[in-house]
């Protein structure tokens, strides 16, 4: 395990470094904006509409991360060749994987986590006093990550075995129809014969659906989210993600370097 | 009684290519060799020969067709043979973003050494390569000789039994690559196998104890650099130089001037007698040496072998 997180702390340096971390400036600017503004032209609804830019921005902010460092994590190495040296440590491919995976998901756990703190911050400037149900936007952002999790591991499979641009493309296709699994799950038509409607429904539950992870709505409007909601989606993307790296594993361990 | 570090049986490596993948391309081709504990082994060939694509195989980087190594005993599919394994890519890259002593580091921790072993390791090895006043820099300034100087501590930081350096000369100055024949040689001394794939034969005249030459794909000869070659010297060679010519020596006939400087080839058996001559007439003897083939000229005549055997095969074909 300690070369995992050897790996991973190595792959949190590098996001670092590299500035992936600015984009929170990007995000702290956004939400002044918006607090100032909504303050001025608003009345009642200054909450439904900062926690839904807020959690909006955070989502699209963080799936950028995701998906354009996520399949990078191994190609890059792969095209630059960093990772020669490392493969001829006593490091297993597996252990490479995961650990970049790790490294990832703690960037944007960090990341995911200031923006929340800013958009509570947001949300405290506008309304105040806040009311203990406010407290459920940090619910929504960690669901937000667990979503990203889940798509960090679909991109490095992807980068696997295929270009950075096709695993940009499989993964952003992937995310686009797990946010309408469920959809896919209750859709009739008067087209559809029985065995479409039973193939479509089999492929909503192939799919990574995103729906588990969206409660913005509930949010917004000073809802609560259900404990055992929250259990149920950390399950999930514990089961998924490993599902999926496992599968990314098997791929790379046999894969020529050239 | 053979102790080979690294035994290498019908090591074969094809690479599909073509629509769909289904041609094929031998970039190795039954490969079987030994590596001695303790020698010095240069692995000799021109580019595409496939030098790299076996030492990319020892170190799992590519999977082999067929056939098997082992490295100290260990089949190169078993992770753990890795610790015992010191490996420098061919043109290093490392992550640009780190400084020397951070990649030092990094990858020392997966050697399993104390941070107070790797401090130390790690100070010690950015001096001995000249690294030291270079500590702060992120990689991503160095020169292509610096990397490779990075590359080569990180090879060999964790004090292997067995080094595999690919080009390890490749970008350095005269000066890096001195620096490199004595830690080559300071490994050999320490009891430590090398293997270095190079096209600078004069290195590996220098320090291998024995040589591979691959050509194409196939191993084409091995042996310690003078028996590949012939022990037997092809005459010898004089140099002198005529200060106040007392008699013109009649050797001057055959001999090629430059400058003030005379070089002139006799049989070894009319060695003496042109001495002999040279000194009546007066003249200063700088050298006499022994001409024998060099490693270059058996590896162009492979190589050249190689080609001419291609193209008959190809006008057959025809």
């Amino acid at each position: 395990m300690s070369n995992v997180l050897t790996v991973a702390a190595n792959a949190f340096r590098e996001a670092v470094r590299d500035r992936v971390l600015y984009n929170l400036v990007v995000f702290a600017l956004l939400m002044i904006v918006a607090a100032i503004f909504v303050g001025q032209i608003s009345i009642g609804i200054e909450q439904s509409i900062i926690v839904s830019l807020g959690l909006t921005a955070i989502s699209v902010i963080g799936l950028f991360i995701a998906v354009f460092i996520g399949v990078g994590l191994v190609s890059k190495e792969m095209d630059k060749r960093t990772l020669y040296a490392l493969l001829a440590k006593p490091v297993e491919r597996w252990q490479f994987l995961l650990g970049k995976f790790l490294g990832l998901v703690l960037t944007l756990a960090v990341n995911t986590a200031a923006m929340g703190v800013g958009l509570f911050l947001a949300l405290w400037v506008v309304k105040h006093p806040l009311a203990r149900a406010d407290l459920y936007v940090f619910v929504a952002v960690y669901l937000i990550l667990l979503k990203l999790a889940l798509i960090v591991a679909l991109a490095l499979l992807f980068s696997c075995f295929t270009t950075q641009f096709l695993a940009i493309l499989f993964t952003a296709m992937l995310y686009v129809a797990g946010v309408f699994a469920t959809t896919l799950r209750t859709i009739q038509g008067v087209n559809l014969t029985p065995s479409t409607t039973a193939m479509l429904h089999g492929i909503s539950y192939l799919l990574p659906n995103f729906e588990n992870f969206n409660v913005m709505a509930a949010v917004a409007h000073g809802g609560s989210v259900p404990g055992a909601m929250v259990l149920y989606a950390t399950a999930y993307v514990a089961v998924y993600a490993a599902i999926v790296l496992a599968t990314a594993a098997m791929v790379f361990s046999r894969r020529d370097l050239k | 009684m053979s102790n080979p570090a690294i035994e290498i049986e019908n090591l074969t490596k094809e690479y599909p290519f073509g629509f769909l993948n289904l041609k094929k391309k031998k970039s190795l081709e039954s490969l079987s060799m030994q590596v001695e504990t303790g020698e010095v082994f240069g692995f000799l060939g021109p580019n595409g020969a496939g030098k790299s694509t076996t030492i990319k195989l020892l170190m799992r980087l590519i999977f082999p067709t067929s056939g098997t190594a082992r490295i100290l005993g260990k089949s190169i599919d078993d992770v753990s043979m890795h610790a015992d394994i010191g490996y420098l890519p061919e043109q290093p890259y490392f992550y640009d973003y780190l400084t020397a002593p951070e990649l030092l580091d990094y990858f020392a921790r997966f050697h399993g050494l104390s941070a107070n072993e790797r401090h130390e390791r790690v100070n010690k090895m950015l001096k001995k390569v000249g690294l030291d006043t270079a500590k702060n820099i992120q990689l991503r300034k160095y020169s292509k000789g610096m990397l490779q100087r990075v590359g080569l501590s990180q090879a060999i930081l964790h004090q292997p039994k067995v080094v595999v350096l690919d080009e390890p000369m490749s970008g350095l100055d005269p000066l890096g690559r001195r620096e490199v024949r004595d830690i080559i040689l300071e490994l050999k001394k320490e009891g430590r196998t090398v293997l270095f794939s190079t096209h600078i034969l004069s290195d590996a005249e220098m320090l291998c104890d024995r040589v591979g030459v691959i050509v194409g794909g196939k191993l084409r000869g091995v042996g310690a650099p003078e028996n590949l070659l012939g022990i037997a010297a092809q005459g010898m060679e004089v140099l002198f130089e005529l200060e106040g010519e007392v008699k013109r020596p009649e050797l001057l006939e055959r001999a090629t001037r430059t400058g003030e400087r005379y070089r002139v080839q006799v049989k070894e058996e009319e060695l003496y007698g042109a001495l002999e001559e040279l000194k009546v007439a007066g003249a200063r003897i700088l050298s006499v040496a022994q001409i024998k083939p060099t490693l270059e000229e058996f590896f162009v005549d492979l190589v050249e072998a190689d080609r001419a055997q291609a193209s008959a095969v190809e006008v057959r074909g025809k």
